[in-house]
């Protein structure tokens, strides 16, 4: 018995000393970031890893958020070379970055993404304008020229065109790129309509603020966390409620799910593209330049996510929901990217 | 005792008087009512259970098979540029095998070159399916220029519906089968060509984003390198602190402070130990992000309580007789800890150290942490290389847009819930086997 305890205890302790001397080179290539841009991601990785024989790039979905902490910390083998986000780096982020030394980042537009309203389809769509929107999810609105709790308790409340149904929508927690890219869209598109709420626009831009981007916390809406398979499930098992999620989780579910069309569209392929659906955003992936020599297969990566067999029209990311970015935009990202230049979103 | 009738019990005992029947009725009464509340929660957990367990299996139980189509292929030697006379594998490996697959659905499929049908057609075999084709030639390059009949993978969506897991009676528009794909499918079906067999995938491939590829293979050795390490460190360390505390640490106010710290540990949630793990070994220490090792030494920390409380239960239930036998026959407090009571104990102590291990092996929170729910697709060949563990390779799955990653979530869950009964029946049958009654 006693062997056998010095025995283990040996072993744990040569196991610590072994794993103090590992982590000092890397064959493979790391991403991090968004979870609404992890399935194009590790897609890409998947065919990388297929076609080169390269090892296959470790993939973690962080949030954008977290992606860009984590991205950002600075440059060596181990941190990420890679980090997927649903909206821009952010001016705070850019300077973290570059603070940190990471100050060689080369920007792609993967393409874009829409974000759904969608319900089961034994509940009842309509179509919904921003504005109509800010009032039925936001936390303060406007009502007769005044600002207040948001008072409308059904979707009728809201418009008398509306199902007389309880106002009820599940939608990602605020640390998600997702959430971002609704606030900004949505919310912040949708107060600018009330004048009500404009004329703060002037005279105190932080309760303006306030007022564009909260949503409400009364029950309504519904933090359903970042898993969107869940708010898809709890869709269809309550018809009365509504979701938002990334379009891609209502393409793969057209069979049980339809979409609310906002500002009288509907999010599809063709309206996602050519912009006329109003909520629809970018999604980027960020490379460390500083990286491409060290990392094996770095180069070889980049051009498979920037080819058109990927994110171009009929690519295989198409297969998953990604819709691709127009001609000019694609040609101009893939350029900038393959030969490595610096982003030029803050210069 | 004298002929007194049971009627004078009841009117003259101090026990049997009306008020005291009643009493005892309601007594009764009580202790049923205490039954049946106890009754009624067992069932409750029961049917819960009952609904979780149908609700997994019914989901996951299609993904042990896979959908497979039997084509005959044409290997067209004009899909490959060969320079010499025999072909390298360099030259084989280059061939162009997706137009020899669509050539072969072409071949085996009514009007598939109808306008349009291109699409359809890609949409039939997985992905992947010219690697099985590739694999074929690499190891028989006589095989070119020949016709091969072979079974290959169906893609997800039509391994979806063939299975009956998507509805074929909703408009055409809502579903990701078209009804070109659909007569094609009964076509196949009609020629035996089309099948479902066990899905070897799931148990020998890792990650894919590609579900009728994505296998469990990564996370199975992941979790495996996982429990090295916590058996390693965490049952010596546990079992060998619980010895001391038990019987050698004299009973003072630092021993009882430990011992205090140690019981609320057990209570500390799981995902503080994951923190912890990111600051302390991967910040501090610079151990690889994602690797079994940080895993294992986090989920560790974690089990240790457990072991520490669970050994010294199992001490302290050996009887003083040995303690006080062993002393008598003349042995030091060493010889009687390590030859007399420990191996008596050692039944408790292996079953709580067992289910120390299961608890570390359905464990998510931690894991989340350090990064071992990262996108994978090789199994890791080292302690070092980036992995997943069963449970989060779950928590990926589930929250993966595809379809037939909803059938694979609940498959994933059904192995994982199979390790953990495997290790609790290992625990049942050593303390059944080894236990001494007194």
């Amino acid at each position: 018995m006693k062997k056998v305890l010095l025995a283990s205890t040996l072993a744990a302790a040569a196991l610590a000393v072994a794993s103090g001397a590992q982590a000092q080179s890397r064959e493979q290539l790391r991403g991090v970031g968004s979870s609404t841009v992890f399935p194009y991601s590790t897609m890409i990785a998947e065919e990388f890893a297929n076609m080169t024989g390269n090892a296959a790039p470790v993939i973690e979905s962080t949030g954008t958020g977290g992606g860009m902490q984590i991205f950002c910390q600075g440059v060596g083998v181990d941190h990420p070379d890679l980090t997927g986000a649903s909206r821009a780096m952010k001016q705070s982020e850019y300077e973290l970055c570059v603070g940190n030394g990471v100050d060689d980042i080369s920007e792609q537009v993967l393409g874009f993404d829409g974000i759904a309203l969608a319900t089961s389809r034994d509940g009842k769509v309509f179509d919904i304008s921003l504005a109509e929107l800010h009032q039925a999810l936001a936390a303060e609105v406007a009502v007769d020229g005044e600002i207040v709790e948001n008072p409308h308790e059904t979707w009728a409340d809201v418009n008398p065109d509306f199902p007389d149904a309880e106002i009820q929508v599940m939608g990602p927690p605020p640390t998600s790129g997702t959430r971002d890219a609704w606030v900004e869209l949505v919310m912040e598109e949708g107060c600018s309509e009330f004048e009500a709420i404009e004329a703060l626009h002037e005279s105190d831009e932080v309760r303006y603020e306030e007022v564009c981007q909260r949503m409400r916390e009364d029950g309504k809406f519904i933090e359903a966390g970042e898993n969107d398979n869940l708010i898809v499930q709890r869709l269809n098992s309550d018809p009365t409620a509504y979701g938002i999620f990334g379009y891609s989780f209502f393409y793969e579910n057209q069979d049980s799910l339809q979409v609310v069309s906002i500002e009288g569209v509907e999010p599809a392929e063709a309206t996602i593209a050519d912009g006329s659906y109003p909520v629809s955003r970018p999604i980027f992936i960020y490379y460390k330049n500083a990286h491409r020599e060290v990392i094996p297969g770095m180069e070889a990566f980049i051009e498979e996510a920037t080819s058109e067999a990927a994110s171009g029209p009929g690519g295989y990311l198409t297969d998953i929901g990604l819709v691709p970015a127009p001609e000019d935009q694609r040609a101009k990202t893939r350029e900038a990217v393959r030969n490595g230049e610096h982003m030029s979103r803050y210069e | 005792m004298t002929d007194t009738t049971p009627s004078s019990f009841t009117t003259h005992g101090l026990h049997t008087s009306a008020a005291a029947q009643a009493r005892m009725r309601r007594r009764y009464a009580a202790e049923r009512r205490f039954r049946l509340y106890g009754i009624a929660a067992i069932v409750a957990a029961l049917g819960v259970l009952a609904v979780l367990l149908f609700t997994i299996v019914s989901q996951g139980y299609t993904a042990f098979v896979n959908t497979e189509i039997e084509l005959e292929v044409y290997v067209d030697p004009a899909d490959f540029s060969f320079e010499g006379t025999t072909p390298t594998s360099e030259e084989i490996g280059a061939g162009n095998y997706r137009n020899l697959l669509s050539s072969a659905l072409q071949e085996n499929l009514p009007d598939a070159d109808a306008p349009g049908a291109a699409r359809d057609l890609r949409g039939i075999l997985s992905g992947q399916a010219y690697r099985q084709l590739r694999e074929t030639l690499l190891a028989d390059p006589s095989l070119i220029g020949q016709r091969v009949s072979m079974s290959f993978l169906a893609s997800s969506d039509i391994d979806q519906a063939f299975k009956g897991n998507t509805p074929r009676d909703v408009p055409e528009e809502r579903r990701r089968v078209s009804n070109l794909q659909y007569e094609w499918m009964d076509y196949l079906e009609n020629q035996g060509q089309i099948s479902t067999s066990f899905n070897s995938n799931l148990f020998t491939q890792a990650d894919s984003r590609q579900p009728e590829q994505a296998g469990l293979w990564g996370a199975i050795v992941g979790s495996f390198y996982l429990m090295l390490v916590v058996a390693v460190l965490s049952i010596p360390l546990g079992v060998g602190a619980a010895i001391y505390l038990e019987e050698f640490a004299p009973k003072n106010r630092l021993t009882s402070f430990i011992e205090i710290n140690i019981n609320n540990l057990a209570a500390v949630p799981s995902i503080i130990f994951g923190l912890l793990g990111l600051a302390v070994f991967i910040q501090v220490f610079g151990l690889p992000r994602s690797a079994p090792l940080v895993g294992g030494l986090a989920l560790t920390l974690m089990t240790l309580p457990t072991i520490i409380i669970a050994a010294r239960a199992s001490l302290r239930s050996i009887p003083p007789s040995i303690r006080e036998a062993a002393y008598g026959l003349g042995a030091s407090k060493m010889q009687m800890v390590f030859h007399h009571v420990l191996p008596l104990a050692l039944p408790g102590i292996l079953t709580g150290s067992i289910i120390g291990l299961a608890q570390a092996l359905g464990e998510t929170a931690p894991l989340l942490m350090i990064g071992m729910n990262a996108f994978i697709t090789s199994a890791p060949d080292s302690m070092f290389s980036p992995s997943t563990a069963l449970p989060s390779q779950i928590y990926i799955w589930a929250d993966s847009s595809e379809r037939g990653f909803v059938e694979r979530t609940s498959a994933g869950i059904m192995v994982l819930l199979g390790f953990l009964i495997l290790m609790n029946a290992t625990a049942i049958f050593l303390r059944k086997r080894f236990e001494k009654r007194w």
